[in-house]
C-alpha cells in the first residue's frame, strides 16, 4: 500500500499540492483524474521520487520512501513519463530489455531474456520486436514503453497520461491489456487519465484531484456523477449507466 | 555488420599508424621511430581522450551537438592556467615541474567544472536549452577573462602563456605524455565499467530514475571523468573546439548502435584515425605547412553548422 500523508508541494512559489492525504490500495487500477493543473502529475512524480518531497510523508509498503535506495526502489516501483522521446535508434526488444536493468545492471541473463520474451508476447510486440522506435506509430511506441516498464516487474506501476496521442482503438486495447495483466499478476497500477470515461470504464478506483487537493476517492460507480462533474470539472454533463459503469455523455 | 566495421576501423588505424611511423623517413631508424613514436602516441591519446569526453558529455546532456569545449571546459582550463601564471609570475611558473603544474590544474578544473555544472544541472535539469546557452556564455566569459589577464601580465609571462594556449599537435612533453597516458587509461577503464549505466543515462531524465540509475550521481561521475580527459588533451595540445564534434558525429554514422560498449571504442578509434591520418596527409603527402588544428577545426566547424541547420529544418 502507498500511504501519502499531508504532502504539500510548491514550484516557483506556486502551490501545486496542499496537504494531500491518500491511501492507494494494493492491486488493481487506480485512476487519477482532475482538471488541468490539479497536481496529478506532480503527485505521481513525488511518488516516483522524480522531484524531492518538500513536506509531508510517503510510505510504500510501510517503508519511508525517502529511505529506500535507488536500486531497491526500482524493483518496487516503475514510472512512465508523459513525454517519451528517444535520441537513439533502439529496437523494441532492446527497449523492453532496459526494463530488466534494476536486476541485471545491463547484462541480461537467461531469466531476464525469458521475462522480456514473455512481456513482448503479452503486449503483442513479437512481430515488431526488431523494429526501431522511430519507425513505430504512436500507439505501438506507447505500447513498447509500457512493456518496458512492465518488464521491470515492480509491484507498483505509475503511468502519466499514457493515452495521450492514442486513437480510440489503441487506447482501448492498452487499457484492457493493463487491466487484465494487473488482475492476473496482482500488480498495482496508478494511472493519470484525462478522459473521465476511460477512468470510469476501466479503473477499480478513481481518485479525483482539484487545485492541489484530493476531493473524492472511491469506485467509479460511487464517484462519477453529475454533481461530481460540476464540482470538480466545472462542467454540466449528463451521466448515464452502461454495462454497470457510469458513462459521461460528452 | 558492426564487427566488420570495427575490423575495418582497426585495420585503417594500424595502416595509418604504420605509414605515419615510416613514410619518408631519412637517417637513423631508431631515432625516427622513437621521435615519431612519441608523436603518434600523443596523437592517439588526444584523439581518444577528446572523443571519449565528447561522447560522455553528449550522453549526459541527451544532445548530439554539444561538446565539452563548446560548453567552455577547455576555456576554463586555460583560465586556471592563466591565473596560475599570473599568480606565480613567469619565473616561478618555470621553476615548478610541468607535471606538478598539470596535476594542480587538473584538480582545480575538476572541482570548478563539477561545481559549475552541478549548479547548472541542478537548476535547469528540465531546461536543456537554457543550460546550453549558459554554458556557451560562460565559455565566452572564461575566454574574455583569459584575454583580459593577458593584457595585464608582462611580456615574458605572456610568451609562456601563449605557447601553452594554442593547439599544437607537434610537440608534447615526454613526462607529461606518460602521466597523461596513465590518466587517460584509468579514465577509460572507469568509463568501460559504467558503460551499461551510460546506456540507461542516455534514456532521458525520467527513465533512468525509474530504472534505479540515479542520474544525478551518474552525471557527477561522468563530469569528473570528462574533466580529466579535457585537462589531458588541453594540457598536451591546447584547445581544440570542434574535433570532438567531428569524431562523435562520424562515430554515430559508422556505428549505428546505442550500446556505449560499441560507441566508445569506435569513437576512440575514429578519434585516433582522424588525428593520425590528418597529420599524415598534411605533413607527408601534401607537405602543407598548415597546422592540423586549423584543418580539423575547419571540418569540425562545418559539421557543427550542418548539424545545427539540419536540426533547424526538421
Amino acid at each position: 500500500m502507498i500511504r501519502i500523508r499531508n504532502v504539500s508541494h510548491q514550484i516557483a512559489g506556486q502551490t501545486i499540492l496542499q496537504g494531500v492525504d491518500l491511501d492507494i490500495q494494493q492491486g488493481g487500477l487506480t485512476a487519477l483524474v482532475g482538471p488541468n493543473g490539479a497536481g496529478k502529475s506532480t503527485l505521481l512524480s513525488l511518488l516516483a521520487r522524480l522531484q524531492t518531497l518538500q513536506s509531508g510523508q510517503i510510505e510504500i509498503n510501510g517503508q519511508d520512501l525517502q529511505q529506500i535506495s535507488h536500486g531497491d526502489l526500482a524493483q518496487m516501483l516503475a514510472i512512465l513519463p508523459q513525454v517519451l522521446t528517444s535520441t537513439h535508434r533502439i529496437s523494441v526488444e532492446d527497449l523492453v530489455g532496459f526494463g530488466r536493468y534494476p536486476y541485471s545492471r545491463g547484462r541480461l541473463g537467461p531469466k531476464d531474456r525469458e521475462i522480456v520474451a514473455e512481456v513482448l508476447e503479452s503486449f503483442e510486440l513479437q512481430e515488431i520486436k526488431h523494429r526501431f522506435l522511430d519507425t513505430l506509430s504512436g500507439g505501438q511506441r506507447q505500447r513498447a514503453y509500457t512493456a518496458m516498464a512492465w518488464a521491470q516487474d515492480t509491484e507498483y506501476l505509475l503511468l502519466d497520461e499514457p493515452l495521450n496521442n492514442l486513437d480510440i482503438a489503441a487506447s482501448r486495447s492498452l487499457m484492457s491489456r493493463l487491466k487484465s495483466l494487473a488482475v492476473q499478476q496482482g500488480r498495482t497500477i496508478v494511472i493519470v487519465l484525462h478522459d473521465i470515461n476511460y477512468a470510469a470504464g476501466y479503473a477499480d478506483h478513481i481518485v479525483a484531484m482539484k487545485a492541489g487537493r484530493v476531493v473524492t476517492n472511491g469506485p467509479p460507480r460511487e464517484v462519477v456523477s453529475e454533481a461530481f462533474l460540476r464540482s470538480v470539472f466545472d462542467t454540466d454533463a449528463r451521466v448515464i449507466v452502461a454495462n454497470d459503469r457510469p458513462l459521461v455523455v460528452v | 555488420m558492426l564487427r566488420l566495421r570495427f575490423l575495418w576501423l582497426i585495420l585503417a588505424l594500424v595502416v595509418v599508424s604504420a605509414l605515419f611511423l615510416t613514410l619518408g623517413a631519412k637517417g637513423s631508424w631508431s631515432f625516427t621511430l622513437w621521435f615519431r613514436g612519441q608523436k603518434l602516441a600523443s596523437l592517439l591519446l588526444i584523439g581518444g581522450a577528446i572523443s571519449t569526453a565528447t561522447i560522455l558529455f553528449q550522453t549526459i546532456t541527451h544532445n548530439r551537438i554539444l561538446t565539452p569545449s563548446i560548453m567552455g571546459f577547455d576555456a576554463l582550463f586555460l583560465l586556471i592556467l592563466t591565473l596560475m601564471i599570473f599568480g606565480m609570475g613567469a619565473g616561478g611558473y618555470a621553476q615548478v615541474p610541468k607535471v606538478t603544474l598539470f596535476l594542480i590544474n587538473l584538480v582545480l578544473l575538476t572541482l570548478a567544472s563539477v561545481a559549475l555544472f552541478t549548479l547548472l544541472l541542478r537548476d535547469q535539469r528540465s531546461d536543456l536549452m537554457r543550460m546550453v546557452l549558459t554554458g556557451i556564455i560562460l565559455g565566452v566569459l572564461f575566454r574574455s577573462l583569459v584575454l583580459f589577464i593577458q593584457r595585464l601580465i608582462d611580456p615574458s609571462e605572456f610568451a609562456v602563456l601563449q605557447s601553452a594556449s594554442f593547439a599544437r599537435f607537434n610537440k608534447a612533453d615526454a613526462d607529461l605524455l606518460l602521466v597523461s597516458a596513465v590518466l587517460v587509461c584509468l579514465t577509460w577503464a572507469a568509463v568501460w565499467r559504467m558503460r551499461h549505466r551510460l546506456d540507461v543515462l542516455a534514456l532521458g531524465e525520467v527513465l533512468p530514475v525509474s530504472l534505479g540509475a540515479d542520474p544525478r550521481r551518474g552525471q557527477l561521475v561522468v563530469l569528473m571523468l570528462i574533466s580529466v580527459l579535457v585537462s589531458v588533451s588541453t594540457a598536451l595540445v591546447g584547445p581544440v573546439a570542434f574535433l570532438g564534434l567531428l569524431v562523435s558525429s562520424l562515430t554515430y554514422r559508422v556505428i549505428p548502435s546505442w550500446h556505449h560498449g560499441h560507441i566508445l571504442p569506435a569513437a576512440i578509434l575514429i578519434g585516433g584515425l582522424t588525428l593520425v591520418g590528418g597529420q599524415l596527409v598534411l605533413e607527408r603527402v601534401l607537405h602543407f605547412e598548415t597546422p592540423l588544428a586549423v584543418v580539423v577545426e575547419c571540418l569540425g566547424g562545418l559539421v557543427f553548422l550542418i548539424l545545427i541547420l539540419r536540426k533547424g529544418s526538421t
